[in-house]
């Protein structure tokens, strides 16, 4: 038994030399694909993609798509279109066969693919194409690619296309052994002059046995590259401090009205953040079902069913429970916690405990670089929607005769009934109005967080801290607690630690009430009379 | 007043009748059913885990007693919700063993909660079944843990990481609390054992349901942009998972790059992602629903037709259940009885298949044998299992990577004792 399969390795060996004898690198790999072994399609890549063979690169394509499939030994090609050509011969294949297995992937077999896909596309006709490809070798410095680099920077009309393929260049000179010293320079040089995370990686690890000069001016490359990142750092941290500050202001605005104005401790202020979130869930739903193609606005389109649906749920629990409970704090706090465990059941109940997706629409998704600054576009679009929901709510209270009623109201209930304003009926509409904005913030959350029974908890306590901090009762105070607490939570995150950052803040917090109960800018209310 | 006297006796013999006839139907039913209770929380923030376990509980008792029950009887089940509250998980429990007289309970997810019910387990000597991946370093005798231990998920997967990936930094992510501590602390000794410098271990805690990771994803990009092969290994818990990969995808940061291998998410959590931007990034389990065989098929199908979804997904714990579940049939079986005591003895070396074609082994150690698999996210939500272990993985109820643990072992047969000391030789030390 032993010595048969000895033999049969043995003709193996003999039939593969046969072959090899006669074909090329490329028919010589594609078999090592029916292996089904990683090792092996990642060898077989970086063969088919140096072979030149005019079908590597739709095997290629093939692969990381997976369509390039293996039956019984065959390797067949599915095209976009669905029809199945052979591998070897690029003709359109027979019968379908029986078996039919695609090729499979992991993350060594997805790098090996990145690579050749970038060798091979250089020279593509599409510039973006193109600028992948210079993408995809500077990050794997693929010494092959060298030659197709040289040419690829001669006919290249884009400059940032060109750009690109130099840094790469420069990459893949930097790594290369046997580089000439003049050549290296001038590769730390462009490296320096990229002066990014990447370059700073590159430029910190050279190979073993680099000349002296090299060395040097690498080492002097590093400290400038590290000071240029040091102050982008802490823009990026900036950044990232107004952008939790916004999601805090989107948390809290809604807050400032029902606690800040009206003074009612509403624990149930979470859950409805959570019902627009939701309502962004059957939003989109719905647009999956029938109108596909909206789905690019479907944000936009959740806005107005998110305030009218938390607003009215806001409404009806005014008028249900709060109204009997103006000037009771203490029972109020209870009967909104209450209130909200039973809309987190309800909720669950009705849409199930687990995670619902809600989809990011395309044009929210990536990021934007600028210098050394990575803004991601999902951030971006809630700092922007903050400040308008912002804006909007304090053109209402300025300008509206429902803000105008609602700031009498606040100011001397009995003043203002007096003139004739229904204060009850205020009441229940600044209620709503509050709710309906908490609202709109979940749809906006709903981007970033879980949509679940639970989103709202998350929330309740970041919010009460920003509307007391600020102080309560004005707006502004909300917009500048919510800033000063994100940005502050950000620089301190880096150093102290999530957990530790936060604890921080909120001891800080806490020193800062005692030393001014009304927050930052303090405000005459209702809640102040009380 | 003799208005209130009247109604005074009045409810007093009610009360006795009601008493009466509800020892009677008690007793009744007592012969007729064995009592199982389920004691996973239905409401609070771990219903989000938990709900589906208290389903899968549902089901397997509903298949035995169609397959005519047990010992002559029929099972019954006995829900409770502990609402995600841990002290009333040991009150749930002690209503379940004093009151329902139950003969075992399948429960609980957190490590917290187990700990919270476990005094109640010992006093009443009754019998849990854990079915969650957990940090070890604990063995009693009342309790059979059919989740991973860290050497059946955590350590294989930071091999995976190391022979087939090269990583060479670590970036260990957690939430902070026992299970991430624990866990990291064995990986962090295990790393260094193999030759990991500790400059090129980075460790990270979060709150729970932390949800802004700007900086944290920062701080991994650059921790991973300095030329050495870096993966992040995460003991995330739950809710903050979605946010950490919505800020991966956001930020770039792709599976070829930098591969995040996570110990909590499965199926279930990703459903509530869109998973194109996660392809290639891995999990560490003992099962997975996109294993190929005739028992995982012929269960999923079970499953989505008891849950009336087509879509509803299985999961490793869910396994976990079945197994266990499967064990404890076995084990009354083979003792005759559901008494505790007898169970307990006759449990130890019972051998049930699990749903992945192998057949797991009740250990001494109260821990099972499980085959451990790394899959990779795809994009429609599922795994695709790129590495298996050759063969089951006894589970360790201490772990041989820390000072504290590795002298210890657990051996509920011979040495009936949880943490016998190999070189004091003696039992609690």
């Amino acid at each position: 038994m032993i010595i048969l399969r000895h033999l049969l390795a043995a003709f193996a060996v003999l039939i593969g030399m046969a072959s090899s004898a006669f074909a090329g690198v490329y028919e010589d790999a594609l078999p090592k694909f029916a292996a089904d072994s990683y090792a092996e399609t990642d060898a077989a890549i970086s063969a088919v993609a140096g072979s030149g063979h005019p079908l590597s690169l739709k095997v290629v394509e093939a692969v990381r798509d997976g369509r390039l499939l293996v039956s019984s030994g065959q390797i067949i090609i599915r095209e976009p279109s669905g029809n199945l050509i052979s591998a070897v011969t690029g003709q359109a294949f027979g019968p379908t066969p029986s078996g039919l297995k695609p090729v499979r992937i992991n993350n060594r077999v997805r790098r090996a693919i990145e690579a050749a896909l970038g060798s091979l596309t250089l020279l593509s006709s599409d510039p973006a194409a193109r600028l992948q490809a210079a993408r995809a070798v500077f990050r794997s410095r693929d010494e092959t690619a060298l030659p197709n680099l040289e040419t690829a920077i001669t006919q290249e009309t884009d400059a940032n296309v060109k750009g690109a393929l130099q840094i790469a260049r420069a990459a893949v000179l930097l790594g290369a052994s046997g580089t000439s010293t003049a050549d290296r320079l001038k590769a730390v040089e462009a490296l320096q002059a990229r002066g990014d995370q990447d370059a700073l990686a590159l430029l910190s690890t050279l190979p073993v046995g680099v000349q002296p000069e090299v060395a040097d001016a690498a080492g002097k490359a590093v400290e400038s590259i590290r000071s240029r990142l040091a102050f982008w750092n802490a823009l990026q941290n900036v950044w990232y401090g107004i952008s939790l500050g916004s999601v805090l202001l989107l948390a809290a605005i809604g807050l400032a009205i029902t606690f800040g104005t009206m003074g009612v401790i509403n624990m149930a202020h979470g859950e409805m953040v959570m019902l627009g979130a939701y309502t962004t869930f059957v939003v989109q739903e719905a647009i999956r079902t029938y109108a596909p193609e909206l789905f690019g606005i479907s944000l936009f389109l959740s806005l107005p069913l998110a305030f009218v649906v938390a607003g009215a749920v806001g409404i009806l629990i005014e008028r249900t429970v709060i109204r009997f409970l103006y000037g009771r704090p203490l029972e109020t706090l209870l009967a909104t916690w209450g209130l909200s465990l039973i809309l987190q059941q309800t909720v669950r109940t009705i849409f199930g405990p687990t995670n619902r997706e809600v989809g990011t629409p395309a044009w929210m998704s990536g990021a934007l670089e600028i210098g050394g600054l990575s803004l991601t576009y999902n951030r971006i679009a809630i700092v922007i929607f903050a400040f308008a929901a912002f804006a909007t709510l304090l053109l209402v209270m300025r300008y509206t005769s429902l803000g105008l009623y609602m700031r009498a109201v606040t100011q001397n209930r009995r003043m203002a009934g007096s003139m004739g304003i229904r204060t009850n009926r205020i009441d229940a509409l600044a209620f709503g109005l509050g709710s309906g904005v908490a609202g709109i913030a979940g749809v906006a959350l709903s981007q970033i967080d879980n949509v679940s029974p639970n989103l709202g908890q998350s929330y309740i306590i970041d919010s009460f801290m920003v509307v007391v901090f600020g102080g309560v009762g004005n707006l502004w105070g909300t917009l500048v607690g919510a800033m000063t607490l994100g940005i502050a939570n950000k620089f301190l995150e880096p150093y102290a630690g999530a957990v530790l950052g936060k604890i921080v803040l909120l001891v800080a917090i806490i020193l800062f009430i005692q030393r001014r109960p009304r927050g930052l800018f303090a405000l005459r209310g209702r809640a102040v009379e009380a | 007043m003799s208005v209130w006297n009247l109604t005074r006796r009045n409810m007093l013999a009610l009360a006795a009748a009601a008493l009466v006839s509800g020892g009677a139907v008690g007793s009744a039913t007592a012969q007729e059913t064995i009592k199982v209770g389920v004691l996973h929380s239905l409401s609070g923030t771990m219903a989000i885990s938990e709900t589906t376990l208290k389903d899968v509980m549902l089901m397997l008792i509903e298949e035995q007693n169609r397959k005519g029950g047990l010992l002559g009887k029929k099972l019954e089940a006995v829900v409770v919700d502990p609402a995600s509250n841990w002290p009333l998980f040991a009150e749930k429990a002690r209503e379940l063993i004093s009151n329902e007289k139950v003969a075992a309970v399948f429960g609980c997810w957190t490590s917290v909660s187990r700990k919270s019910v476990l005094p109640v387990f010992k006093e009443l000597n009754s019998i849990l079944f854990y079915p969650v991946q957990y940090e070890g370093e604990e063995s009693e005798r009342n309790v059979f843990y059919t989740g991973a231990a860290p050497n059946q998920q955590a350590i294989p997967a930071v091999d995976y990481l190391a022979k087939e990936e090269n990583v060479e930094r670590w970036v260990l992510a957690g939430t902070d609390y026992v299970y991430p501590r624990t866990t990291n602390k064995i990986l962090e000794a295990y790393l260094k054992s193999k030759g990991v410098k500790s400059e090129d271990i980075m460790i990270n805690y979060t709150p729970f349901g932390h949800s802004d990771w700007q900086t944290i994803v920062a701080d991994i990009k650059k921790f991973g942009s300095a030329g050495k092969k870096t993966a992040v290994v995460s003991t995330i818990n739950g809710d903050a998972n979605v946010p950490f990969y919505k800020e991966l995808a956001n930020q770039g940061v792709k599976a070829t790059d930098i591969p995040v291998v996570a110990f909590s998410v499965g199926e279930e959590e990703l459903a509530g992602i869109d998973t194109k931007p996660l392809v290639g990034h891995l999990a560490a389990w003992n099962y997975f629903q996109s294993i190929d065989n005739a028992d995982n098929k012929a269960f999923i199908e079970k499953w989505k037709a008891f849950t009336k979804n087509d879509k509803r997904v299985t999961n490793d714990p869910m396994e976990a259940h079945v197994v266990g579940f499967n064990m404890w049939v076995k084990a009354v079986e083979k003792a005759g009885t559901t008494d505790p005591d007898k169970v307990i003895d006759a449990i130890v070396g019972v051998q049930v298949p699990n749903l992945t074609g192998g057949v797991s082994e009740m250990l001494p150690n109260h821990h099972i044998t499980k085959p451990v698999f790394i899959g990779e996210i795809k994009d429609d939500g599922q795994f695709d299992v790129v590495w298996e272990t050759e063969g089951l993985v006894p589970g360790d109820a201490w772990s041989k990577f820390l000072d504290g643990s590795k002298d210890l072992i657990a051996d509920w047969k011979t040495l009936k004792c949880g943490n016998y000391n190999t070189v004091t030789r003696k039992c609690g030390a």
